[in-house]
């Protein structure tokens, strides 16, 4: 029976995926054929979803984007057979935007049925646990420590640090907390992850508990992605029939009620403890007084989804790609207004400029870029001039800006950037916590006076206080909600001044 | 402007003992009273406050806090629309003023015949496929004024 792969992945539901599968069963049922379709994640080429792919004996032939309305003339014209049409893409494996990939935490992603068991087996899951076990819980965490990975949430912070700062802690029980609140604009990679290799998540963490001595985890998800979550809960339930879960190790799925600031590590705690998501001060760090104050490891997504393939392969293979400090790959997301959005997984130092124009291919709208916002909405717009930047935490913080949690978010010569500014205030006052002032206040004061220096009153005298309060902000607010906010302001003011009517 | 459901104490008293075995359990508790009410009505606040042992200042402070939480049901089909940056590169500021003029109403609201809600939300994580939305739970992509019209009349 011919295998015929349809995302499931939010990003192809988006778009159509479902009418497509609904159209497709109709069709093969109408002309009497068989086919056995399997819901895959994302590849991560989202221009091309949903991208349908079809299992043939030359590799899995692709399809994309297909609409519910082309399936007819697809299977007329041979589509089972992977023979050639408009919107054949060949085979996937070889499409050159992924070959340029070099896929360590999204090696299975798009390829396996996300909540198969065997298939995850089949494509090197549990090894990496399975090593774990084998070298025992202080190797283990040596293997983490040499690989160099650093916190994907946006930090940067080493994670096997991190790691053994738990596995020494004292403590009656500790816990591995994984942060899915994926709030960041731009991003969706930890949702890629849930959602199509949910497995990899379950090991890392599990990994983690052993490594620390860890008994209990807590995924906290966010409401926005329903999806994700219903996939995720799912893959739950099958891994606690298997050698992943048991009763040394368990995991439970929270949902957080769509506050920004609880990706914030300390915010999260307070709310999974069942309180206001407010800003803890630090210390005491969550390694030594976490959740219920008890030594926590609280690590991204894709921290603790990176930690299989660097059991499995080891920690100096891990550390062998990157550049400088930034050990490894990271998944970054192209997103907004470009050409080929998605998911590209590459070791560290490809420039900024690469990635939007190269592998972006540019705008979607076909204008000229004018500017990018990387790490989320706290993060830099960086003009073209800085296109040279290599994609690093160090390189990218020497100018002001931060990679973030990966994403980038693309825009046009038709952006006005005073609006984007006054966005960055209005979303701070918007999601502020309230335990410091500079955030709470500022962020509002920062809207009005972004207001009065567009609409020209005494322009230059609040350029020059919205670069105080900017100093203010950074300086004196606990968590990078209200410490970032100047990054987008204040960048905006720099680098496109005319949009704010400065000559 | 729809009005709250019936509810007695009984009840929420079952949905918090059904969640009083978990570590925090009042996020929890929150979202099952919100799936079963359609919004966490302010009369069941002394009642968990209660069983955990907390103020009633507390629990409401919590309830407050997040933008999820109702003191009211939404309207029949709940939309949340994307207002962050990546949904704004492709015109995602433009489609909300569209659609909320369409509908006659303002970020939060609910049509007067209590059809449609449409909730602001920061990131959907469909930032590839912008602008995006959710219609009662389903994402949307690439987003114009007709197919966003269309998911909120054609959903069933």
């Amino acid at each position: 029976m011919t295998r015929v792969f349809v995302p499931l992945d939010s990003a192809a539901l988006a778009v159509g995926a479902e009418a497509v599968v609904r159209s497709l069963r109709a069709e093969v049922e109408k002309r009497g054929l068989k086919i056995e379709i399997i819901r895959n994640g994302s590849r991560g080429m989202h221009w091309l979803e949903p991208l349908v792919e079809v299992d043939t004996a030359r590799g899995r032939v692709g399809f994309g984007p297909v609409k519910a309305g082309d399936i007819a003339s697809l299977l007329g014209g041979g589509m089972l057979d992977g023979r050639e049409h408009a919107s054949c893409i060949g085979v996937v494996d070889q499409h050159p935007w992924l070959k340029r990939q070099t896929r360590t935490t999204f090696v299975r992603a798009g390829v396996i049925d996300p909540l198969s068991f065997d298939d995850y087996a089949k494509h090197e899951g549990f090894k990496g646990l399975r090593r774990a076990r084998e070298i025992g819980s202080a190797a283990a965490l040596d293997a983490i420590i040499t690989s160099g990975l650093r916190g994907r949430g946006g930090a940067g912070f080493p994670t096997g640090i991190k790691w053994k700062g738990a596995a020494d802690a004292k403590g009656d029980r500790k816990y591995i907390v994984c942060n899915a609140d994926e709030g960041d604009s731009g991003t969706f990679a930890d949702r890629m992850v849930m959602e199509g290799d949910p497995f990899a998540l379950i090991e890392g963490m599990a990994i983690a508990a052993f490594a620390v001595g860890a008994t209990k985890g807590y995924v906290y998800s966010r409401s926005e992605y329903p999806h994700a979550n219903t996939i995720f809960a799912k893959a739950l339930e099958i891994a606690r029939s298997s050698e992943l879960l048991g009763h040394e190790f368990d995991i439970e799925l929270r949902v957080g009620a769509g506050s920004y600031v609880c990706g914030e590590e300390t915010a999260l705690l307070e709310s999974l403890e069942g309180k206001r998501g407010q800003v803890r001060a630090k210390p005491p760090l969550p390694v030594h007084e976490g959740l219920f104050g008890k030594p926590t490891v609280i690590n991204n997504v894709l921290s603790l989804a990176a930690a299989p393939w660097i059991l499995t392969y080891g920690g100096e293979a891990y550390a062998a790609l990157g550049h400088g400090k930034s050990r490894g790959t990271m998944p970054i997301q192209l997103a907004g207004n470009v050409k080929h959005a998605g998911l590209f997984e590459v070791p560290f130092g490809i420039t900024l400029g690469e990635l939007v124009d190269d592998v972006g291919g540019g705008t979607a709208s076909g204008r000229p870029v004018r500017a990018v916002q990387c790490g989320g909405p706290l993060g830099a717009y960086f003009p073209r001039t800085l296109f040279d930047t290599p994609f690093d935490y160090e390189a990218f913080a020497a100018r002001d800006g931060l990679i973030g949690h990966g994403g980038i978010v693309v825009f046009d010569d038709t952006v006005d950037m005073a609006a984007q500014a006054r966005f960055a205030m209005e979303f701070c006052a918007i999601e502020s916590c309230g335990k410091c002032t500079p955030c709470r206040i500022g962020s509002t004061r920062g809207v009005e006076v972004i207001d009065r220096i567009v609409k020209g009153e005494k322009r230059n005298e609040n350029l020059a206080l919205l670069e105080d309060l900017c100093r203010t902000l950074k300086l004196g607010s606990l968590c990078a909600l209200g410490g970032f906010t100047p990054y987008p302001v204040m960048s905006a003011v720099k680098f496109f001044p005319e949009d704010f009517g400065v000559r | 402007m729809p009005e709250a459901p019936t509810w007695d104490a009984i009840r929420v008293e079952e949905i918090v003992a059904a969640h009083a075995h978990l570590e925090g359990p009042l996020l929890p508790i929150l979202h099952a009273l919100q799936r079963e009410y359609g919004c966490v009505p302010r009369d069941a606040i002394p009642v968990v406050a209660k069983a955990l042992n907390l103020t009633r200042a507390e629990v409401y402070g919590v309830v407050s806090f997040y933008h999820d939480f109702r003191a009211r049901p939404a309207g029949r089909r709940v939309v949340r629309l994307c207002r962050a940056e990546a949904c704004q590169s492709m015109g995602g500021r433009e489609l909300a003023e569209t659609v909320l003029k369409h509908f006659r109403i303002d970020w939060g609201e609910t049509t007067a015949d209590s059809r449609v809600t449409i909730d602001p939300v920061y990131c959907l994580g469909l930032c590839s496929v912008s602008p995006a939305a959710l219609v009662d739970g389903v994402p949307h992509g690439k987003l114009d004024m007709a197919t966003l019209i269309d998911a909120v009349e054609r959903a069933p």
